[in-house]
Parts: C-alpha cells; structure tokens; sequence
C-alpha cells in the first residue's frame, strides 16, 4: 500500500504535453490477444475476416421485422446463430431475460475467449478450453451498450391490455391491471449495464466493470478506458469493447427520424452504405444502414500474456479522447474533435503522424460525418513527411459499407477489422469506399486486398449525436519496447 | 509524476432544492422531499409517490444561454443546471486561463424519459394490427407508419444517455475527454473515479463530474414497481423510505443530479481555488453472481471498498463516516451492512453510517455524486446527516446509521458506496486536503 502524498506528491507545475508522453513510459504495458467478432458478415474473428478479404455485404432486407412503412428496409443483421451455443449450459434458462443487446454480447464475449485462449469459466463449463482459470479477482470488463430498443412485442402485448374501449391506451388501467402482464423482470433486459453483467458471470470477471454509453464512440472508449486500467495496474485482463442491435422496429425508426440512413430504393442493398461518398446526386443515397453485431476484445498486460504463452496480435498504445463544443446534434464540419482526439492519442503512444501506416476509419456514409471525419484526417496527416511525398504507402480501411451502423458496436468491429489487418500484413478492401474527389492522406484498397507492413495504425469513432470522439493506437507487437 | 485530485466545486439539483447551504442544512435537519406523483398521474400504479424536483426552469441558471438547450431532456437540464453551480462555485466563471482542451466531462447520466404517449400510440397500433393478422406479434407495418408519424428526431436523439454530456461540452466549452457512464445506481460513483483516474494520469486539468437522472415517468416506475423494488407505502410516502429499518419495503423513486469540478492539485493551486476536499480512493468491481440476487456475501461491494482502501493508502478504522448505498429495499440494506462487517471488522459498529435516500430518495444514477457532495459538507463542518424514518431495528442490520438526529462528529475520510443492478459496486473514499 502505499499513501497518497507518496505516489502523487507536490511537484513542478508541468504544461499538458509534458504529462501524458512520460506517463505511458512508467505504467505497464497491454497488448491484444484476442478478437470476439459478432457481425453481420460473420461470426468469429477469422470468419469476419475472411468475408471482408472477400468483399462479401451483411446488408440485405430486414428480416426481423416488417419494416416496409419505415424509410428504410435494410439491415445488416447477424448470421444464424443459437444463444445457447455461447452459453454454459447451466446458463441457458438465463436466456429468457435478454435482449438481443445482451445476447450479442455474450456472443462475442465467446468468440473473444475462445480465440485468445483465455480460460474463463465459460470456457472451462463449456469445454472449449482446460486447465484452471484465470483469476477472477483480476479480469474486468468495459462494454459499451446503447439505449436498449424494448422489445415491442413484449412491450406492445403488455400495452393492449390497457387499452380502453377505443382500443386507445389507459394509463390508469396500465397501472392498475396492463402493467401486471409484463414480466417482473422486464426492467432488467433493457438496462444498459445488463450486457456486462451477463458477461461478467457467464465468465467471471469480478475486477473493475463499466458500460460507457456514448453512442458509436462507446467501444473505443471502452477499450480506452480498460487499456489505461490495466496500465496503471488496476486488473491484469479486460474484456472490452460494445455491442447494439438497431435492427428492431424502434432502432431503425430512431436512426430514419435522425435522418441517418440510406432511404433510396434505387439501390441493391449491398451497395447501399457507401462510405466517404459525399457527393450523391440525389439526397437520399446518402446515410449509413441500421445494422446489429459488436465486438468485444481481450485486452491483457503484457506480463500475463506472456505468463499463459498467448498470442498477441499488437500491442495497444496510445489512447485520446475529445468532444465536440460547437454542438451536440452535428459534427464539427472542421473535423476539430476528432483531430484533437487523434493527436492526443499519437502523442500517448509517443509517436507522430508520419510514423501511422494504416487508418482504421468510422466512414459510416452520413455525408456531413464523413465530410468532418475526412477533413479531421487530412488536416492530422496532411503536414507529415509521408503525405508531402505522396505516399501512398498509408493504407486506410472502412467496413460500414460491408457491416452498416450498429452503434455502440460499430467502434469495436472497426478496430477488429484495423487490429486483423495490421497482423495479418493485409489491407483488405473496403467495400463500396470510393471517396470521390478527396485528396486524401492515405489510399483503401477497392477491389482487392494489399499487401502491406503496418507498424502503426490508428482506429477511430464518434458519436454521430453527442460529439464524444476517440482515437485508439495499435502498435506492432515486439518483444522489445521501441 | 501522479497528480492530485481536489474538488473545487459542487452542485446539485435535488428534491430537498438545489442550493448546496439550504439543502445542507435540511437534511441535517432530517427533512424530506417525498410527495403525490405529479409528472404523471400514477394513482393507480402499486407507487403513488416519489421525490421529484419541483417547478424547475433552466433558465433560472444559465438566463439566455437556457434557450439553445430546449429541446434537452429533463435530465440534461438537471446536468447544465447542476453543473453550472458547480462550475460558479469553483469559481471557473471567472478564471480566463483555462485550455478547452484540458477541460473534460465525465457523466453517469441517465437516458431521458421516454416520449411515452407517441411510443406507447405506435406499439398499441402495431399490436392492435398484430392480432388483427393472428400473428400475436407486433406489425411493424403498422407500428412504423404511426412511429414515423408521431416520434420525434429530438426528442429520440436527446434520450440518448449521452446527450447530457454533450451538452455540457458545448457550454462550459469542455473540449478534452468526455464519456458517459450507464451502471445503473451506482454510475456517478463510478464516473467520479474514472475521471479522478483521468485527471491523476494528467490526461486533463478539470473535469465535470457526477450524475444525472429522471426515471419518475410510466415507464421507469413500471419497471421498478414490477421487480418490486420500490416502496408502495401510499397512505405516508414521506415515511416511505427507511434504509436499515426492520419496516423496509422498497426504496423511494427520485431523480436530479448531483456535480462535481474534478481539478489536478497544480491547477487548482494556480488558480488559487478553495479545495473543498480530495479523492483519494476509488474501487470498482463486478459481482459477477447472478442477475436478480446479490451475491449473499456481499463479495462485490468487500471488493470495491477494499480496492479504493487500497489506493488511499488507508485502514478501514480511517474512515469516520459512511454514505451508505442504503435503498430501503431488504437485500441492499442487508448485504451492504454485511459487507462493511466484513471489511471493516471490530470498527464497523463505531462508524456513522447514513442514508440521505431517507430524505430525498433514490436519484439512481445521479445517486453517487449527491451523496458525494454530503461526504464533502460532513468533512467541512464535522456532522453527519441522518438517516430518518429509522424506528425497528433489524437484526441483520446493526449498525450505527445515525437515526433521525444528525449528529457532529469529526470527519476527516469518508467514504462512499454505491451499488447498481446486475451487480456493479462502486466505492469512493474523499478526504480533507490537506
């Protein structure tokens, strides 16, 4: 133990830049070990992958639903799946009390254990993995959750028991009577820090637990957050990242009502979301697509990771984090949050501009977002060496036209998607990211993958209402610290 | 190279009020801010009653600058409003020098209330349209043409949980790091200590920190009053709840917000500003037990104290008082006496222990930061508030909660807990600076 005048003693008024460079060189350092993937293209780090080295769309008709009166009618919904099949068996009366956000969750809590080699009780119950595991007391968890869309089926059953010979509803016979035909358990499903509880005691993770609710920008300041509790010696393993589902009746409405998403019918839903294209002749191609899926990763100190012998896929180096002042319903056209965001994240990682090699975009095809998140990427990277010689050795991927928007999810596939690329020394291309007269700093790749050596790569995301913004730095994993 | 983190500044709106001296001295008083439900008509609901905020008018804050928030939901407001004490008491209003950029927002906000007569005419038409089709589901068909209807872009967009934060952002012109914590009660503890955690790694020089939240609306008090959490004493709400007391039947729906200013000890000392107090401990931990039930031996909240004891370099027998989580419902109130048994040992009887929800209820993810603030007033002025209604006790609860009369006694560490649904513990430890 030590008191707190011992370890935070008067010192020196330091300016800003002084603090935030020198304290990563004194905290621990975390690496990466494991990618838990649930997207509409595919369930499973490896599977994700392969379908975006493919090219393949997750867009398509909203199934879950009748959405034909809504301005829009396609999604990127998960592939078949069973819940149960993410669950110890013990858990799956569990099942009944959660949402689709919940479930979710738990799928990818499975997919991101069961690829790092990580043995949590559910790995142990469910005999992916043997052996003993991991300590408890010492694993957390950070999920991003969103505003949970009730289930109106349920909801709506429950309603209609309180309506009124006009079939209108009686808030005095919802009080009285309606409300005793909601499970009494309703509440549970719908709160935001429901999917880390599931998660928590289907894997046992008793160490420091959050759910930030920021929107698309929830994942990465999740993963943010868990990288700098691990750092700092807090826990040694974190599960992180976010998951939603807006491919529900009242998810797909928010997101029209918002004006965010692609309502032309001239389009095939593959080529739908078009990332960066911001200059649709007609209005309504332009908007990013309702989508559901999550990632969540396993964030390890080093030490620990090289304790159990894991595979590390790059080490996680910097963090930034920035909110837009100007307004809370629209992006700052000048990109300004974000730029603040990525720059304190490369100074964290004790880095420059120049030295980022691949950029793991947000492109989500709102236009106005787009256009700011273009403008906030030109103007970090514009003045370095590499962008005055015209490199095109900056690679830069964007997933949404493949994957859509699930919101508090999205940030985390887009950094699976950035993490797999840098591992795998491949750019896979970007579907349907064909960013019409932008100079850019950077090149996708459209049609086929490329080959390429990142050494670092930087992911971003943001909340497309909220202003929250944040910046994550990937670095290449050597033993030696640079 | 770790800073310091001092509090030089607090606000809250709370159903006592929503300045900090009148409030204080209610509830040392033993006051309280329960009444008939008015924000809608619950007579026939199991609850009848909560601690709301009355007659509130942001513009009794911000003058002009209310205008351009408007269209914010009720919980936003409660944020700006408490924030802009917070940030007037700290004495930024007045201070030039700051860096936006090193200026941050950490929230455990609540979403806001839902636009409950338009979702509930949609959900009601598409169920109708349903059984109509024999489907016993919903028709989105017909749910998505009186939705696109009668649901509003704003006020969808300003239920969303971070909102609140994003308006602060733009008017206390906070560029640098801004979240926003949903762990259910126990948010605004946790986002006091993660942005304490922020501005002590030097990643920002100030941080608005706390809670806001309002869920006194069909919705909120349906979900509560069907997990029978909440007190359904109707024939003497303000009796309604009684952390500890053997009578206990539920807690007592509140809601406001309750905000801190978070500053690193060097800004604080440039600026010359008053230190109402410093964090020095903070601990977060998962129960990771079951949905519905607290781990009976109160696992998660021994964790949570132990971790923040743990950074504040302090014994349990340190502490000279405790804001307890203390909801008036049975399980709480048990396995949190429980768990200060446990850590706190043979010391556990001799420390004032109290719950302001007695007084104004249970302000959910704002609860924290209020009790927080309570934590601050009891150091400055050596007395703890009391928890009132305490009549019977129980015997699985027998400890000191400092019934009905405030008393005075020294305070130089106190220490906060709070617990949220689906096991999420929460535990702060604030200190005199010295």
């Amino acid at each position: 133990m030590t008191s707190p005048q011992q370890h935070s003693g008067p010192q020196q008024h330091s300016g800003p830049q002084q603090h935030s460079g020198s304290q990563r060189s004194s905290e621990r350092r975390v690496v990466i070990t494991g990618l838990g993937v649930a997207s509409p293209i595919g369930i499973g780090a490896e599977a994700f992958w392969d379908a975006l080295m493919a090219g393949q769309s997750g867009i398509a008709p909203i199934a879950a639903f009748d959405a034909s009166t809504l301005p829009a009618s396609i999604g990127g919904e998960l592939p078949p799946h069973k819940i149960t099949d993410y669950v110890p068996r013990t858990y799956r009366k569990s099942v009944k009390l959660m949402s689709r956000d919940i479930a979710i969750a738990l799928v990818a809590a499975h997919e991101a254990c069961k690829d790092a080699r990580l043995p949590t009780k559910c790995m142990i119950d469910r005999k992916v993995l043997e052996g003993d595991t991991i300590d408890p007391t010492r694993f957390g968890a950070n999920i991003g959750a969103g505003l949970i869309c009730p289930d109106l089926d349920e909801l709506g059953a429950a309603f209609i028991t309180a309506a009124d010979e006009d079939k209108n509803f009686d808030l005095n016979r919802w009080g009285s009577e309606g409300m005793s035909n909601l499970t009494p358990l309703w509440l549970l499903k719908f709160l935001p820090n429901m999917l880390a509880c599931h998660v928590t005691i289907v894997h046992d993770a008793q160490a420091f637990s959050n759910t930030i609710t920021c929107a698309e920008a929830s994942s990465h300041l999740a993963i943010g957050e868990a990288f700098r509790n691990i750092a700092r010696g807090a826990m040694d393993v974190c599960i992180c990242g976010g998951a939603e589902c807006k491919t529900n009746p009242m998810g797909v409405a928010r997101s029209a009502l918002k004006n965010r998403l692609v309502t032309s019918s001239d389009v095939s839903p593959e080529e739908a979301c078009r990332p960066f294209a911001t200059d649709h002749a007609d209005p309504s191609m332009g908007g990013t697509i309702a989508s559901e899926g999550g990632g969540l990763v396993i964030l390890e100190s080093l030490e620990h990771a090289q304790n159990r012998g894991a595979r590390i896929y790059a080490e996680l180096s910097g963090f930034g984090a920035a909110c837009n002042t100007q307004s809370w319903s629209t992006p700052d056209p000048t990109g300004a949050p974000l730029v603040l965001a990525i720059q304190n994240a490369i100074k964290d990682a004790q880095i420059s501009a120049a030295d980022i090699d691949l950029v793991g975009t947000f492109g989500c095809g709102v236009v106005e977002q787009d256009k700011a998140e273009m403008a906030a990427l030109n103007s970090v990277f514009a003045g370095d060496k590499s962008s005055q010689t015209g490199r095109p050795g900056r690679s830069a991927i964007a997933i949404k036209g493949a994957v859509g928007n699930n919101g508090a999810g999205s940030g985390a596939l887009d950094f699976c998607a950035t993490v797999l690329a840098l591992y795998n020394n491949t750019i896979p291309p970007s579907s349907n990211t064909e960013p019409h007269g932008e100079t850019m700093p950077f090149a996708f790749a459209t049609d086929q993958p490329i080959d390429a050596r990142v050494q670092n790569a930087v992911s971003v995301a943001y909340a497309l209402g909220g202003g929250q913004n944040a910046a994550l730095i990937i670095k290449r994993y050597s033993e030696q610290q640079a | 190279m770790r800073q310091r983190v001092v509090i030089t500044g607090m606000g809250w709106i709370t159903p006592l009020g929503d300045d900090i001296e009148q409030v204080w001295k209610k509830m040392l008083e033993g006051a309280h801010g329960v009444g008939t439900t008015t924000l809608f008509n619950a007579t026939t609901f199991p609850t009848h009653f909560s601690a709301e905020i009355k007659s509130f008018s942001l513009e009794n804050y911000l003058g002009k600058d209310a205008e351009k928030h408007a269209d914010a939901s009720r919980n936003a407001k409660f944020a700006l409003a408490a924030a802009d004490n917070a940030w007037k008491n700290a004495g930024l209003d007045l201070w030039t020098a700051l860096d936006p950029s090193r200026v941050g927002v950490y929230l455990g906000g609540g979403e806001g209330p839902v636009d409950f007569e338009n979702f509930v005419a949609a959900a009601v038409a598409g169920m109708h349209a349903g059984k109509e089709n024999n489907t016993g589901r919903l028709d989105g068909a017909a749910w998505g043409k009186v939705a696109m209807k009668r649901l509003n872009h704003i006020c969808e967009l300003e239920q969303e949980p971070n909102m609140a934060a994003g308006h602060m952002a733009v008017q206390f012109n906070a560029a640098g790091p801004n979240m926003n914590t949903l762990t259910a009660c126990a948010a605004s503890t946790q986002a006091i200590g993660e942005a304490t955690s922020i501005i002590r790694r030097g990643d920002a020089d100030v941080i608005l920190s706390g809670g806001t939240h309002s869920m006194i609306h069909p919705l909120g008090v349906t979900g509560f009053n069907r997990l029978t959490a909440l007190s359904t004493r109707n024939d003497a709400p303000e009796k309604a709840s009684r952390p500890f007391d053997r009578t206990r039947d539920g807690f007592v729906l509140g809601e406001g917000s309750g905000i801190v200013v978070l500053e690193s000890l060097d800004h604080a000392t440039e600026r010359g500003a008053k230190m109402l107090g410093e964090i020095i401990g903070y601990g977060s931990t998962a129960d990771a037990f079951r949905v519905t039930d607290i781990h009976e031996e109160g696992r998660g909240p021994i964790a949570a104290m132990n971790i923040a004891f743990n950074e504040a370099g302090l014994k349990p027998q340190d502490i000279n008082y405790i804001s307890a989580h203390g909801t008036s419902t049975s399980e709480n109130d048990k396995i949190e006496t429980r768990s200060i048994r446990s850590v706190f040992g043979e010391h556990a009887a001799n420390i004032p222990i109290s719950s302001i929800k007695s007084m104004i209820g249970h302000l959910i993810a704002a609860a924290g930061a209020v009790e927080l603030i309570v934590c601050l007033l009891s150091i400055r002025d050596g007395v703890v508030p009391p928890t009132i209604n305490y009549g019977e006790t129980d015997p699985v609860c027998d400890l000191d909660y400092v019934p009905n009369k405030s008393r005075k006694t020294p305070v130089r560490h106190a220490l906060s807990n709070s617990f949220g649904f689906g096991g999420q513990n929460d535990t702060l430890i604030v200190t005199k600076y010295e």
